[in-house]
């Protein structure tokens, strides 16, 4: 069985998502219009994470977000007031402008966790190619992993996908 | 929710080993009995069936009917729901990224709907200065 990948076709920069076959990681490659610096300086302060991390329904509620060797980040996730997840992780190690490795996970599911590595690469003509290489402990927390979508929690509803889910589960019973 | 994710945890453990990925692959190009998925190994009929049950478990594979020879069978539904849990991922992704997008183009000074290459690199320089 090969690789499974998701890319995404078209003229925008498009994400693309490997899950290797063979270990439990999981690698996210994006390129963006803007020099490396801003894009760490997007992942490093807090008024500038809050704009992008979660989805626009999505509440980030940022208690602690200290992006140094040694730190620490911590945050809640709301809709419409109500608090849904509560995510939160260590940092490892930060390389300003090149390199943060943390760790990654959240309240509601505190045995699953990710060590995340994030690169950003210097390209050409100003852009920069962020890679997030995120490792898990064996291949059934990727499968969570994938299933729960993170960002959002585990009680995102994708109803066809969980209508197929029920009767596969069915069928094997 | 719980029941489902045990079930997709269990396609995914059940593809962990490389020797059931690799029945999967074979599988995948038509049925097959057990002792023809065995011919290639240098395992017992019985290794071979204990790798079946766990693909079995996970509901990727299905035994047919037939009494007679009982040829294993690839339930493709199953990869079709695991490339649409990768395709899901790579969307959320791609729209935390595209956000991200905005947020770089303001830092830089640069109207977010802007696609005009030659004032990006204008405007770009302009940020840099400034």
């Amino acid at each position: 069985m090969s690789t499974m990948t998701g890319t995404h076709t078209g003229n925008t920069p498009s994400t693309t998502i490997e899950a290797d076959p063979d270990v439990p990681t999981v690698r996210i490659v994006r390129e963006f219009d803007a020099p490396r610096e801003l894009v760490y300086r997007a992942h490093v302060e807090p008024e500038l994470v809050k704009q992008w991390l979660g989805p626009h329904s999505i509440g980030m509620d940022i208690a602690v977000w200290d992006m140094r060797t040694g730190g620490e980040y911590r945050y809640t996730a709301t809709r419409d007031g109500e608090e849904i997840a509560h995510f939160y992780g260590s940092v490892h190690r930060v390389t300003p402008n090149e390199r943060i490795v943390q760790t990654f996970g959240f309240e509601e599911m505190p045995e699953a966790v990710s060590l995340d590595t994030l690169v950003f690469h210097e390209l050409p003509d100003g852009r920069t190619r962020l890679e997030a290489l995120s490792v898990v402990y064996d291949f059934e927390s990727r499968a969570g992993m994938l299933a729960s979508g993170m960002e959002v929690g585990v009680n995102e509803g994708y109803d066809a996908l969980d209508a197929l889910l029920a009767r596969l589960t069915g069928a094997v019973e | 929710m719980v029941e489902q994710d045990d079930r997709l945890s269990r396609v995914f453990g059940a593809l962990a080993d490389p020797t059931r990925r690799d029945m999967v692959a074979r599988l995948a190009a038509g049925d097959a009995t057990v002792s023809e998925l065995a011919a290639p190994y240098d395992v017992s009929l019985q290794a071979v069936s204990k790798h079946l049950k766990v693909l079995e478990e996970a509901g990727l594979v299905r035994r047919s009917r037939d009494a007679q020879r009982r040829p294993v069978h690839l339930d493709a539904e199953v990869f079709d729901l695991m490339t649409k849990w990768i395709e899901r991922y790579q969307h959320q992704a791609e729209e935390r990224y595209q956000r991200l997008d905005q947020v770089l183009a303001r830092m830089q000074g640069k109207d977010p709907v802007s696609t005009d290459i030659t004032e990006s690199a204008d405007e770009r320089q302009r940020g840099a200065a400034g």
